[in-house]
């Protein structure tokens, strides 16, 4: 670029004013995405498929499994990508939707404290879960 | 039956001979008259036509010896001016661009062809659209020439390579197929549309053209590129073949690895 003097008028180059938002909402989505076929698949497949399918499921099977830190982490793992990227899908459905400021507003909040409020109770169960629970 | 002041003649008087080998159509119109009508509404006409004719050619017919208040635009009506995108059959296409013949039925089936205005934008009058919205995102994206310094003394010159990069693009003629073929357009209203990122990005990869940040900082904001759900309904819907989705995709992955 050349130095302002030389042409004193001419219009300024405006300054960047960039924000990603959008964009990083865009690529998790896709990153998310692909973690998630692999999480909930392999979910899947353990809890009804491998060795009994659905009925080996009881209190001591869940209290067995949640002992293990790497467990736990790929429930957490998988109930933040699921929720995040679900409710961001469910955002973009009501930005396309909402023919109302106000209307979209609304729902926006409740998609979102009901985001919250899941992805909390879940990570608070995980964490605090008690295999020696008693009656 | 109430009396309106609309006229059931044409505006050019008597029907012509119907020549040779002519077929009668249906031809399916959504109407909608500000002055009368609350709701649009569905008008039908018989009338002969070639298969050798264009839509556009019915449209025509039925205006001049049928119904004279029938609204639509053309103006060149060889596809270069993009006045007459229409709804035809469900899908957008110039009336001058669509032949009889491609839409007749098989066999002695009666053909319909139903056309309606193009979606997303208000209509004034029959298919007759306010492009206005449509030209507010062309406008947006700037869509000129944005250098900075001094003008050079000679020519800005670039190279074949450089100019193919964007030649796809410069194809567009505004007629706003595209964009009025997008479901995001549809629902809302805020969306620049493909149109509008086709032109945007027809100066973004110009190698001559300085503009291009300010371009992609429009574009990325929460109405521009990112709204896109590559469903691909532009790139069928575009009268100049315009790889539409594919223009989108590539300001996005200028966005993404900011390189333009």
């Amino acid at each position: 670029m050349s130095l302002a003097l030389d042409k004193p008028r001419q219009p300024r180059r405006p300054a960047a004013r960039r924000s990603n938002g959008e964009l990083y909402s865009w690529l998790f989505m896709r990153l998310s995405g692909l973690l998630l076929v692999v999480l909930v698949l392999g979910h899947l497949f353990i809890m009804n498929i491998l060795d009994g399918g659905v009925h080996k499921i009881n209190f001591g099977f869940v209290a067995g499994r949640w002992a293990s830190p790497f467990w736990q982490f790929w429930d957490l793992a998988m109930l933040w990508l699921a929720q995040i990227h679900g409710g961001n899908g469910v955002r973009t459905v009501i930005n396309d939707y909402a023919r109302k400021d106000s209307t979209r507003f609304w729902l926006k909040m409740l998609l979102y404290v009901s985001m919250v409020l899941i992805v909390s109770l879940g990570t608070f169960v995980i964490f605090t879960f008690d295999p020696n629970i008693s009656n | 039956m109430t009396a309106t002041a609309e006229t059931t003649t044409g505006s050019r008087g008597s029907q012509p001979p119907v020549p040779d080998g002519a077929v009668t159509v249906t031809v399916k119109i959504r109407r909608f008259n500000p002055e009368f009508d609350d709701e649009p509404r569905w008008d039908s006409f018989d009338i002969p036509a070639l298969p050798s004719d264009r839509v556009l050619n019915l449209l025509h017919y039925i205006k001049w010896y049928v119904d004279g208040t029938l609204t639509f635009r053309r103006s060149c009506a060889h596809g270069i001016c993009g006045s007459d995108a229409m709804r035809i059959n469900g899908v957008n296409r110039l009336a001058c661009k669509v032949l009889l013949k491609d839409l007749l039925e098989k066999g002695s089936k009666q053909t319909t062809i139903t056309i309606e205005p193009i979606k997303g934008l208000p209509v004034n009058k029959d298919l007759l659209v306010d492009m206005e919205p449509f030209f507010e995102a062309f406008r947006a994206v700037k869509p000129y020439l944005v250098t900075y310094g001094n003008e050079p003394t000679r020519e800005r010159i670039q190279s074949v390579a450089d100019r193919e990069r964007f030649d796809d693009t410069t194809k567009c003629i505004l007629c706003a197929c595209c964009t009025t073929s997008c479901p995001v357009y549809w629902t809302e209203g805020s969306y620049f549309g493909p149109a509008a990122i086709v032109n945007a990005h027809r100066f973004i990869f110009d190698s001559r053209d300085e503009g291009a940040e300010e371009r992609l900082d429009i574009l990325n904001d929460i109405d521009g590129v990112w709204r896109c759900r590559t469903t691909f309904n532009c790139t069928d819907a575009c009268p100049r073949g315009i790889q539409v989705t594919k223009a989108i995709q590539e300001v996005k992955r200028a966005l993404l690895f900011k390189r333009v």
